[in-house]
Parts: structure tokens; C-alpha cells; sequence
């Protein structure tokens, strides 16, 4: 399926937002989503959730004839599939670009920065030695897929324990699980990649974007670091332009990440060893069991509201003092198109009956109708006076101005109301209305 | 590798450079009649062809056509008698991809595309001998290309690659000092503006001398711009004495 587009007011939307230095779910700009670490029932099995972003990351071992020219090291082999179930637009033809980038970024990561000792995988110096292999999976994109598939592929890795083996002479004993304890992978270091999203060229940045924040970004900077502050790779991707000195600082900010990162890969490792020395339950099964689909829980972003009253009373302070008579208002249409020829709306009439029908209702309701009426922006000028409404629509039709004729003159109702009902150009008001209809 | 010596204590390195000098860069312009633009670039002993075809209309779908920019298509090959063994494919792996989807990158960056809406501009990159920095050598042979072909771009488009060894930076790293596995940053910088067009590095190196090498690469780049302006000014005069001033 093809991509759904996004639509210019959301991409407005959310750069607006990124320039106020504001994100959709309340995160900083240097915030990363929560990171929560499951694993599963075998050695080498776990699932990292970045926020809605879930990798599944397995390990496998295997024991082969060593490359010609690397005899004596044992060979890795990573492979990140993008799974249909993780976005529509994921098909089996259709990834391919993505898909290139994504693997060769993590080859790049976990291989040439030399994290596993390879030559501790070498059985038999050129016959035999350990093939290991990660699959990672991706469940479900919402955004920020490297930097989820780092963290799954080098959990994996910590996680995993191969088979023994013992070397005598020419013979080469694999012992089973239950003979002796599988043993390890020798770790150096763990390279965690830290994606940085670069908007308006270059101007603000964003840590772990999610996905619609990866729609509407310039480019992308990956930087992967250990906890020793070594860089173990940099990549940059999309068109954009960078600084010496915007790079510099995105190291350093990569840097604080990854601590906090590790930190928190190390505790989830030690939490499931304890469980399964202490014989707990331990797999997936456990882990989820929070998430019971009959539980009725949602996370709550913390918002702050202890101003809320004063920037109201701000707002109203700030506005300007209601006029007695208010020549051209300035009212939203509901998005309506203009229908027929001329400047009347010939909406007006169905307009008509349902005011008549709303006049009917209790008057001290009435106050409120009012100015919802005034808000869908067919009604005449508020308060009696004869000049027209300047209306705006959404269309791309040249300004108009609606002339309508005299209607029933409105009572001049509480001006406050009506003023700040004016400024608020909203759907809700409708709603309300019909809701008052349904109960009435 | 015991006994091989990247960096003297001399301060000479394996083939008898300094710490911060190029290879030797040899270029041309206009090599393939049928191409709208061709180049060679030599740097070193790593050879690399890059031949343009553009802009024009969009081959294949449609669909792909950008209704306010062109369409930049990159695709690196690499010939199985450029490495010491011989390669098994030439292009389609993923290595290639990977290359093909970066020099797309850097140039769409560079290339002024709103000029030719809904068409397509082709950038072909061959490697004939690959002996380190390949990638250098084919945004350097791409550029030049480019610019023979009369496509406007706003800047050069200049890269290079750089190492870190015993706390110097290197510029410029040779097959061999790349296979010695110490980190190796490549970077395509527009020289005028300082802008960085592409970053790319691997292997381990710590944050603090990141400053370093980045500045030993970007100062690496603006050589090689001197260099490649200097080819193509000479070919402007060639080409306009043939045409009889």
C-alpha cells in the first residue's frame, strides 16, 4: 500500500511546533521516549520498545567453515527486516531503500566497530568456527527504527549464551544445555546509535523523532557511541547540510544519551538473570502481562497547568475592548464551498429554518446560540448593525463578501461572551449546537 | 598487522606521505563523446569514471516525478578487477546500493534540482581500481561530471577521506590503511560555505579528537576543490580554443 501523504496542514502543524520548541507528546527536544526491555524464554531472544516502536532482536549460533581469508574468525551476520505488520506501507518489493540503509547502518555499527571478539568464536582455526547470527524484526514503526534496532541487536548479543565446546586433540565436543552451561559471547563494548533530526536546514534539532516527526525532517544524523565516549559510527542522510560545530555538539549530546541508555540495558540484563537463577517465570508471557487488554490504562504525559488561569485571564486582559457595534467582523466558515453563482449563499435558506428552529429554544440558552450562530459565519453581522461580515473561507476562491438580507435583529446579549466567542474560530461550537438539538 | 607501520616516528607514513598531504590527483573532463558529461579522476591509484546523462524526461514511472524538483539517479559499480581478489558482482549488492543511495544524497543537496522540474538527471559512477577513498573519488569524478554536463549545482562538491592514528590525523587513507581497521571518516564538503554535504564514519574513535580529523578532512576537501577548479578552468580553455576563441 502506498504511503499515506501528509497533509500540508500537519507538516505546517508540526514545524510551527518544532519552532516554538514544542513536540507533539510533550517530550523535550533532547528526550528520548521510554525504552522498556522484555526478553524472552531462550538465551538470545528480546523485544526493545522505544516508545511504540518495537524491534524483536534474536540471536542464533552456528557452527560452519571459517572465510578463506579470515581463518582463525568466527563470522557475524545481521539482518533488520522491516515486517508487513509494521506500517502499511511496508510490502515485500517496496522497501528497498530503506531497508539498505537500515542494514548497512547496523552492519557498519556492530561490525566494524569490532564489539565481539571474533576470534573468540573460532572452534578449530580453519575448519570450524561459530557462525552467529542476529535477526532483527521490526514490529511496528513509530519512528526512530535504528536507533530500536541497536538497542535490540546489542541486547541480543549480551543476552545470548552459546553452546560449550571443548577441543581435544582433533576431536571437537558440542555439549547441550543440560551437559554444561552454555557459555557467553565475549562483549568489548555496546555501540548504541543515537539519531539526531535536522528541520528548516539545519536550524532545530530533535532527538529520537517519531514518526511524524521523521516525515516532516530535513535529515537525519546517526551517531552510535559507547559508554566510553568512543564513536563508532557517524552517518548523516537526507539532503541536508550540517556545520563542523553542529556535529560536535550532537556527539556530545550522544554521548549523555548512551549513558543513560547503557545504564539501562545493564539493569534489564541483571533483572532477568536474577529471575531465572532465583527459578522465577521469566519470557514474554511475564512481561506482558501488565498490558492485559482488558486493563483501561493509558500513559499520562504530565502536562502543567498551574498557569492555565492566568494566561486566561492574559488573554482576556489583551483583548481588545468589544466595540458597541463591530463593523466587519472577521468569521470562519465551516469549510463550506460557495455553491451556485452570485455573492448570496444559496445555503441560506437551509440556514434560515434551522435558526428558526433554534429561536424556539429556551432564551436562556439563547446567549450561547447567539454567538455559535455567528461562529458558522452564514448569520448576519452581530449586533444590529448593517455592514456584512468579512468572511474567510478555506476555499481558493477570491475573498468574498457574503451581502445577506436583513435578518431578525438580534437582542445585544452579554458582550464579553460574544466578543471572545468571535476570536475562537472552532468546530466545537457546532457540535455543541447539535448536541443541544439532540437533548433539547 | 604487526610490523606495519602506519605512521613513522618521522612523521612519514607507508608510502612516503605526511600526515596531512593528498595523493596525487589527476583529472579530465569530456572523455565520452555520447555522455551529456563525463569525467576521470585519478587520486593516487584509485580510478574512477563518472558519466551523466541529463536532465531529461523521467524513464519509467511516472509516478516517481517530482512536480518541483528533478529526480537525481545514482548508481555506483564497481568492476570486479578493481580489489586485490576478484569481486563476484559488480553492482546490485548491497554495498553498492548503499553507495549509489549516498552519492544521490550528496548531490541532490548540491544540484540546484528546482530548475528542472519532473525530469531526471542520471549519475553513473565507475570504479576502476579501487585502492582507498573510493567514495571520495567518485563524488569528485561525479562532480566533475556534473559540471560538464552544464548542470547547474550551487557549489563544488568536494570530498575526502580521513584516519586517526597514534593521535594525528591522516588525510587521504590509501587501501592499506583503511584495511588496518582504525576509524576512517569520509566527508563531501561544499568548500565555499563550509557546508558538509555527506558525513560518514566507522570503527572507533573517541569523541574528543572527532574536532581533529573532521578538520583535517574539511582542510583535505578544499585541496582537492583547488585541484579540481584548476581542471576545470584548464578545460574551459582547451574547449574554447577548439572552438576558435
Amino acid at each position: 500500500m502506498k504511503e499515506t501523504p501528509l497533509s500540508n496542514c500537519e507538516r505546517r502543524f508540526l514545524l510551527r511546533a518544532i519552532e516554538e520548541k514544542k513536540r507533539l507528546d510533550g517530550r523535550q527536544t533532547y528526550d528520548y521516549r521510554n525504552i522498556k526491555i522484555s526478553f524472552g524464554t531462550d538465551y538470545g531472544c528480546c523485544i526493545v520498545e522505544l516508545g511504540k516502536t518495537r524491534v524483536l532482536g534474536q540471536v542464533s549460533c552456528e557452527l560452519v567453515s571459517p572465510k578463506l581469508n579470515r581463518a582463525t574468525e568466527g563470522i557475524l551476520f545481521f539482518n533488520l527486516e522491516l515486517s508487513q505488520m509494521a506500517a502499511p506501507a511496508f510490502e515485500p518489493g517496496r522497501q528497498s531503500d530503506l531497508l539498505v540503509k537500515l542494514n548497512r547502518l547496523l552492519e557498519r555499527c556492530l561490525r566494524n566497530s569490532k564489539c565481539i571478539d571474533t576470534e573468540s568464536l573460532c572452534v578449530v582455526a580453519g575448519e570450524k568456527v561459530w557462525q552467529i547470527r542476529v535477526d532483527l524484526h521490526l514490529l511496528n514503526h513509530d519512528g526512530n527504527i535504528i536507533d530500536a534496532a541497536s538497542i535490540a541487536a546489542i541486547v541480543a548479543l549480551c543476552h545470548f549464551r552459546r553452546p560449550d565446546v571443548s577441543v581435544q586433540g582433533d576431536e571437537v565436543t558440542l555439549y547441550t544445555p543440560e551437559e554444561r552451561d552454555p557459555v557467553p559471547l565475549s562483549i568489548h563494548h555496546m555501540p548504541i546509535c543515537v539519531s539526531f533530526a535536522f528541520f528548516q536546514q539545519g536550524t532545530y534539532l530533535l532527538v529520537d523523532p517519531n514518526e511524524r516527526e521523521e516525515r516532516v525532517m530535513d535529515g537525519l544524523l546517526v551517531i552510535a557511541m559507547n559508554k566510553h565516549r568512543e564513536i563508532c559510527t557517524i552517518q548523516s542522510s537526507g539532503g541536508i547540510m550540517l556545520l563542523k560545530d553542529q556535529v560536535l555538539r550532537c556527539s556530545k549530546i550522544a554521548g549523555v544519551k548512551v549513558l543513560e541508555i547503557t545504564e539501562l540495558i545493564q539493569k534489564a540484563l541483571e533483572n532477568d538473570q536474577k529471575v531465572r537463577k532465583e527459578g522465577g517465570k521469566f519470557g514474554f508471557a511475564e512481561s506482558i502481562a501488565s498490558q492485559r487488554i482488558t486493563a483501561f490504562k493509558m500513559e499520562k504525559a504530565p502536562i502543567d497547568t498551574s498557569d492555565v488561569e492566568e494566561k486566561a485571564e492574559e488573554i482576556i486582559a489583551e483583548a481588545e475592548p468589544p466595540s458597541e457595534v463591530v463593523s466587519n467582523p472577521v468569521l470562519w466558515t465551516p469549510g463550506t464551498a460557495q455553491i451556485g453563482e452570485g455573492i448570496e449563499n444559496s445555503w441560506g435558506d437551509l440556514e434560515d429554518s434551522e435558526k428558526e428552529e433554534e429561536d424556539e429554544d429556551g432564551t436562556d440558552e439563547a446567549i450561547i446560540l447567539d454567538s455559535l450562530k455567528m461562529d458558522t459565519g452564514v448569520e448576519v453581522s452581530n449586533i444590529g448593525s448593517q455592514d456584512a461580515p468579512i468572511v474567510l473561507s478555506d476555499s481558493e476562491e477570491e475573498e468574498m463578501i457574503i451581502l445577506e438580507p436583513d435578518k431578525n435583529p438580534k437582542k445585544i446579549r452579554t458582550q464579553t461572551i460574544s466578543a471572545k466567542q468571535e476570536k475562537a474560530p472552532s468546530k466545537k461550537p457546532v457540535k455543541k449546537r447539535k448536541k443541544k438539538r439532540a437533548a433539547n | 598487522m604487526a610490523g606495519l607501520e602506519l605512521l613513522s616516528d618521522q612523521g612519514y607514513r607507508v608510502d612516503g606521505r605526511r600526515a596531512g598531504e593528498l595523493r596525487k590527483i589527476q583529472a579530465r573532463m569530456g572523455v565520452f563523446a555520447q555522455a551529456d558529461g563525463s569525467a576521470y579522476i585519478e587520486q593516487g591509484n584509485t580510478k574512477a569514471l563518472a558519466v551523466v546523462y541529463g536532465p531529461h524526461e523521467i524513464r519509467g514511472s511516472r509516478a516517481r516525478a517530482l512536480p518541483d524538483r528533478a529526480l537525481v539517479n545514482c548508481q555506483y559499480s564497481s568492476a570486479t578487477f578493481s580489489t586485490g581478489e576478484r569481486k563476484r558482482r559488480p553492482h546490485g549488492d548491497r554495498k553498492s546500493c548503499e553507495m549509489g543511495l549516498q552519492l544521490r544524497q550528496t548531490f541532490e543537496a548540491a544540484i540546484l534540482t528546482q530548475l528542472h522540474p519532473r525530469s531526471q538527471i542520471d549519475i553513473y559512477v565507475q570504479v576502476l581500481q579501487a585502492d582507498g577513498g573510493t567514495y571520495a573519488a567518485c563524488v569528485n569524478a561525479a562532480t566533475l561530471a556534473v559540471l560538464d554536463a552544464g548542470i547547474p549545482m550551487r557549489d563544488f562538491v568536494c570530498a575526502c577521506s580521513a584516519g586517526f592514528v597514534d593521535s594525528t590525523a591522516l588525510a587521504d587513507l590509501s587501501h592499506v590503511e583503511e584495511a588496518a581497521g582504525g576509524p576512517q571518516l569520509a566527508l563531501a564538503l561544499l568548500p565555499a560555505s563550509g557546508q558538509i554535504a555527506l558525513l560518514e564514519m566507522d570503527a572507533r574513535l573517541h569523541e574528543d579528537h572527532l574536532e581533529q580529523v573532521l578538520e583535517a578532512a574539511a582542510q583535505a576537501a578544499r585541496d582537492v576543490h583547488t585541484l579540481l577548479d584548476h581542471v576545470v578552468r584548464q578545460h574551459v580553455c582547451e574547449a574554447s580554443v577548439l572552438l576558435g576563441d
